[in-house]
């Protein structure tokens, strides 16, 4: 019998205007000791599926259709106090954050005591003993000593341990674990993973793991289901749903999966349900400017800069303590090259990416564009330097002004610097819009009413619009959907072969970095440890981190490479 | 714009959002809300006699050419026994018909509240936007003013304020500045609590990447505060500035009722209150308590508007 099963489950939720269905028709079990992947892009119903399970749907969402069965009795018409009863004790929940799913006010072994005496009613000193036992369980060293601290002395992935360990307490015989690394370094990921598959296999536990990363599924799970749009487009074993996708939408995402091991001229882009938009970068270049600088000259050179941020505050200088974000930094990046810089979160790659954009004034070091000047002071660089670059941010929710008109937005750089006014000014907007796939008109809407991606597209318009000759992409896709990655990272590729542009490309996925970058530059604590052409850093990695970093990298070998075109 | 259809086209958006804003949540969470619908026709119909006065008034109670003494101590609704005249609210002693003077007090307790608000509007905002923004010294200096502020009381802050402007402006001017005088003290009583929201508001926009953006442009400090960060911290000034209307009116009514507000003259609220007070206890108590009712009536009426308000635009509470 299976542990747990889903059957034909539909969950809406009714609002003024419409119903909207998140998940319809959805079937999916689990068996014991099997971890099955739950996998989808943004909206697709995935982690509505899981929080169904736990009766935990965010009101006013509702189960209308289908049945849950635990162990064979249903469990979807519960009420909620057998429901109570039920969570927590023999289904269990990991979510994303590890930071708000821990009380910061209790240490870790007060909370855990709680929740294993709450399920099993053990003595204090019983739930103790069991406490630091799981504690060691999920691979904290010293965990007699740490049972002791609170949540905010663990590091990120300690803490997702943390997290792991109290859906333990009760011994839980389903665990749903909604995007349980999508908040960690790859480094941390991997020992999570391995952490997961691990309880499956010893305790015969069954896990619902949710992610949108193909890596994730690709190297852990056992049987796959594929969502979109809140339906079940494709089920199966891992390897094969992968490996020989039947259903295009299945296809058309595994396609637009970067691949690490390959470089490939441009993303495959199979449509599936209109998602592909067409865009033009080539007919920009007929207006662009034409460098005249060689390619492969030094446009940019960083030497040997360095940022300090102030770690304690006092009056007295001397009494101050910084930490140093970047130390001593010295790159080049040449005419018409992308260059990539990776690393993991903390390392400096936004700061430095921010000090050669002239946002934070540089403490040490000099930056220099085609051999001016262009070190930030306080009160910024100049502003010949400032129509030269442009930047793409990463969170295209809050990188635009949500009370601009979008054809504000995009005008606002050229007005600023006093290129453009007018009609010319109105018709390069309602150009640049059409151009990134948007069609002119988009102008006159607001951010609100376009999705992640558009937004995206809105924000390479705006970059665009003082023809600049140099880009910094600070992750500008990591907030995204695979397909929509996949396009957008297209137009990056079209920009530099097109319009000759310039590039720093910031990113903490490697499979993209090897798939956007000439050469790439790698980050260990505020250092740059490593610059090389990015085939040869891929191929024969030099410095230990890097050989690291790349030895976490998921493989995806299983992959079918239907529609790849290689470079 | 210059050519008709791109005309045609920003017309038709106009028209949308019209019924945009009709079909959007705030609307609808107010059409919804007997109170907050009963309130604001409350106070719509308060700010509309206030504004028409000269029209609805039967009497003007300040052209004294139309006052006759024999009038005073009219009770509501019954026929003077000199006259003969009767008045719906009956009248005070100076025989002055007190259903105008309170449609005459209103206009000037609702002028004194809006443009004390509209005056610390400005003020907190500006004081918040730049404290939230260049941080450091600034900040620290404008938030501890603002601290020091909030320790004393605000009416205590008005009528020193009013005292000392009292004090130097020449006798023959004070009546005619009282009333700009009161609206400066209500006004710099009430900054702080702007300049707090609208510093919080501006910390958290100002790590916003659209922010940056603006900043990389190279857009000046001035720009980036007005143009991009302003309009995104307003809608929690929207529901201070609601409920500050309601304390303002009445802080108005405190300080002419103690006799630092508006002169006798220029009769607001308060200052009626103050003169039908003298009366309750000989009887006359329609001169005290039809003023007060009207003010009781409008505070509240505001108050719960701004409660509703503060309600609709918070997403935590939908």
């Amino acid at each position: 019998m299976a542990l747990l099963e889903i059957e034909n489950l539909t969950v809406q939720f009714p609002t003024r205007r419409q119903t909207f269905t998140a998940v319809k028709d959805a079937h999916l079990t689990v068996e014991p000791g099997q971890i099955h992947g739950l996998v989808g892009e943004s909206g697709a119903g995935k982690s509505t599926i899981g929080a169904a399970v736990m009766g935990l749907l965010d009101p006013p969402g509702r189960i209308t259709g289908g049945v849950i069965r635990f162990r064979g009795e249903e469990i979807s018409g519960l009420d909620a106090a057998a429901m109570a009863a039920l969570r927590g004790k023999k289904i269990s929940m990991i979510f994303q954050d590890p930071l708000t799913s821990l009380n910061p006010l209790f240490t870790v072994k007060q909370q855990l005591v709680e929740t294993i005496q709450e399920h099993l009613g053990l003595s204090d000193a019983e739930a103790g003993a069991r406490a630091i036992d799981l504690i060691d369980r999920v691979g904290i060293p010293n965990a007699k000593a740490r049972a002791n601290q609170y949540p905010h002395q663990f590091s990120g992935g300690m803490r997702q341990r943390v997290v792991i360990a109290l859906a333990l307490c009760s011994e839980p015989d389903v665990i749903i674990a909604d995007e349980p690394t999508t908040a960690l370094d790859v480094s941390i990921q991997a020992q999570i993973l391995d952490l997961i598959k691990g309880l499956a296999r010893e305790r015969e536990v069954g896990v619902i793991l949710i992610t949108h990363d193909m890596g994730v599924i690709a190297d852990t799970t056992d049987v796959v289901t594929v969502m979109y749009r809140g339906e079940v487009v494709e089920s199966g074993p891992t390897a094969r749903v992968l490996g020989q996708p039947e259903h295009p939408y299945t296809r058309s995402l595994i396609a637009a999966v970067p691949r690490p091991t390959v470089k490939l001229h441009r993303f495959p882009l199979i449509g599936y349900g209109g998602r592909v938009t067409e865009f033009k970068i080539e007919d920009l270049a007929r207006n662009w400017p034409q460098s005249t600088a060689e390619r492969g000259t030094p446009l940019v050179e960083a030497d040997g800069i360095t940022k300090r941020f102030i770690s304690k505050r006092a009056l007295l200088p001397s009494n101050r303590e910084y930490f140093t974000a970047v130390d001593g930094a010295r790159f080049e990046i040449r005419q018409g090259e992308v260059f990539g810089l990776v690393g993991e979160s903390g390392s400096g790659k936004s700061t430095i990416a921010r000090m050669i954009a002239g946002l934070y004034p540089v403490d040490a070091g000099a930056v220099r564009f085609e051999g001016r000047d262009v070190t930030a002071t306080a009160r910024g660089v100049p502003d010949w330097y400032r129509r030269e670059i442009q930047m793409i941010f990463q969170d295209p929710y809050s990188s635009l002004n949500p009370r601009m008109r979008v054809d504000e937005i995009v005008a606002e750089p050229a007005r600023h610097h006093g290129i453009l006014q007018g009609l010319a000014l109105r018709d390069r907007v309602a150009e640049l819009l059409d151009r990134v796939g948007l069609g002119a008109d988009a102008g006159l809407k607001y951010p609100h009413e376009f999705s992640g991606g558009q937004r995206q597209r809105i924000s390479i318009a705006r970059a665009l619009a003082t023809q600049p000759r140099f880009l910094i992409c600070d992750e500008p896709t990591s907030a995204l959907d695979v397909s929509i990655q996949a396009q957008i990272l297209n137009i990056l590729k079209d920009l530099q072969e097109h319009l000759n542009l310039t590039m720093l490309f910031i990113s903490h996925d490697l499979p993209v970095v090897r798939q956007m970058c000439d050469r790439v530059g790698v980050m260990k604590d505020g250092k740059l440890v490593e610059v090389a052409e990015t085939e040869a850093l891929f191929e024969a990695p030099q410095h230990g981190y890097t050989r690291e970093l790349l030895s976490l990298m998921p493989r995806l070998d299983g992959l079918s490479d239907e529609g790849l075109a290689v470079a | 714009m210059t050519d008709l259809p791109e005309q045609s086209v920003e017309r038709a958006r106009a028209r949308s959002r019209l019924a945009m804003a009709w079909d959007s949540d705030l609307a609808h969470s107010f059409r919804r809300s007997p109170v907050a619908m009963l309130s604001a026709a409350v106070t719509l119909i308060l700010v509309l006699s206030a504004v028409f006065a000269p029209l609805i008034a039967p009497h003007d109670p300040f052209n004294p050419a139309t006052l006759n003494l024999m009038n005073g101590f009219t009770p509501p609704g019954e026929a003077n026994m000199f006259t003969g005249e009767s008045f719906l609210l009956g009248t005070d002693d100076q025989g002055r018909d007190v259903f105008s003077t309170i449609l005459y007090g209103l206009r000037i307790s609702l002028f004194v509240g809006f443009a004390a608000v509209g005056f610390a509007m400005v003020l907190g905002i500006t004081l918040g936007l730049i404290a939230g923004y260049v941080g450091g010294l600034v900040e620290t200096i404008i938030m501890r003013v603002a601290d020091v502020q909030l320790t004393f009381p605000a009416i205590l802050v008005a009528m020193l304020i009013f005292g000392v402007a009292k004090g130097i402006t020449p006798p023959e001017y004070r009546n005619d500045v009282a009333i700009w005088v009161l609206i400066v003290a209500i006004g710099l009583s009430d900054w702080v609590q702007f300049a707090r929201v609208v510093r919080g508001a501006t910390m958290v926009e100002k790590s916003k990447e659209y922010v940056q953006a603006a900043r990389l442009i190279g857009r000046s400090p001035a720009a980036i505060m007005l143009r991009h960060i302003l309009p995104n911290v307003l809608s929690p000034v929207l529901v201070i500035a609601t409920i500050s209307l309601a304390l303002a009116i009445i802080a108005e009514a405190t300080l002419s009722f103690l006799g630092v507000g508006a002169p006798p003259t220029e009769p607001s609220l308060g200052t009626l209150i103050r003169i039908g007070q003298g009366f309750l206890f000989s009887g006359e108590w329609w001169i005290l308590f039809f003023p007060a009712c009207t003010l009781l009536v409008l505070a509240l009426a505001v108050n719960l508007l701004g409660d509703w308000l503060r309600d609709a635009l918070n997403p935590r509470l939908r």
